[in-house]
């Protein structure tokens, strides 16, 4: 019992995507069925349950939409009283305004690494182009000698 | 899940920095893995009031006792993670300061410590615009990939097994 406690982990999957809704990412892990609890909010997931599910179901999810979608850690689980506004008697939990704050950067940062991975795939094309395999060159001298 | 190195990251709760490190394979250090220890520990008997007698002397290892306790107690947590730290990734300027990470002396404290542990570091700022972001990104990212891509701790498991052995045998 006390090493599944120890298992357990939750993580926010933050959603700043133009083609996948937190509703969409939600019913995919409803799909998946994972034994996780979601928990759905204004800026994406909250994913909590055993470590190993919890972290290929996050994988699965950035899938979607890889360079719109960012994960990271939470230290409490999901509707921990002593973090719910439900128990707290409303406003923001601690903690949200600086995720809030970055939120509002994540659009440019996804840009960023969307231009990153486009210079990546055509350095790689170039590369692709500009090599020529031995196996390759035999072929070649072997067309032009029977000629 | 296997990473390459552990990544220091400033802010410690930083979403972006977090996801980033754990993108390009490294593993993040972050104030959350050290709070889920505290909040979700079955030891602990009376949360929120999760201090145990050990944790004041765990962060008078990193600040004097006329320090304030507030600093001392952050750096309890906060002082582990500098320990395993393989590089750092500093961001000045971030945008609100507050909760967990709203001590400015703690903040002061862990950039120095950090700092002089003679690690890799990277300094950046958080972007307020679209080139900047890019800047932020590419900065960050040729940063990562510098980074050793093999994974120390198992040759260094290895050699501490070896001579745990060696050890064993006198």
């Amino acid at each position: 019992m006390t090493e599944m406690k120890k298992e357990e982990i939750t993580k926010y999957i933050v959603i700043s995507s133009d083609k996948v809704l937190p509703s969409d990412a939600a019913m995919k892990i409803y799909e998946s069925e994972f034994p996780v609890t979601v928990k759905e909010t204004c800026f994406g997931l909250i994913v909590s349950g055993a470590r190993d599910d919890v972290e290929t179901l996050v994988e699965q999810i950035r899938q979607l939409d890889k360079n719109h979608i960012f994960v990271k850690d939470r230290g409490f689980p999901p509707g921990d009283e002593r973090r719910c506004r439900a128990s707290r008697g409303g406003g923001p939990r601690p903690g949200f305004h600086f995720l809030r704050e970055e939120v509002q950067m994540l659009p440019a940062i996804g840009a960023a690494l969307d231009e990153l991975e486009a210079k990546e795939c055509v350095i790689e094309k170039h590369k692709a182009k500009c090599r020529l395999k031995t196996s390759d060159l035999e072929k070649v001298i072997e067309e032009e000698l029977s000629r | 899940m296997s990473f390459l190195a552990k990544v220091f990251i400033y802010p410690i709760n930083s979403l972006i920095l977090a996801d980033m490190v754990e993108r390009f394979g490294h593993k993040p250090l972050t104030m959350m893995s050290q709070i889920r220890e505290k909040v979700t520990n079955l030891s602990l008997d009376s949360p929120p009031i999760n201090i145990t007698p050990e944790d004041p002397k765990l962060g008078l290892k990193y600040a004097a006792i006329e320090v304030p306790a507030g600093v001392r107690g952050r750096m309890a947590l906060i002082g582990p993670l500098i320990e395993q730290t393989e590089a750092a990734i500093i961001v000045e300027n971030p945008p609100t300061d507050f909760g967990c990470v709203g001590c400015n002396r703690t903040n002061e404290l862990t950039k120095y410590l950090v700092r002089s542990k003679g690690v890799p570091v990277l300094e950046v700022k958080y972007p307020e615009s679209d080139e900047e972001a890019r800047d932020f990104v590419n900065k960050i990212v040729a940063f990562l990939e510098s980074l050793p891509k093999e994974k120390p701790e198992a040759d260094e498991k290895a050699k501490d097994k070896e001579a745990a052995e060696k050890e064993g045998k006198k």
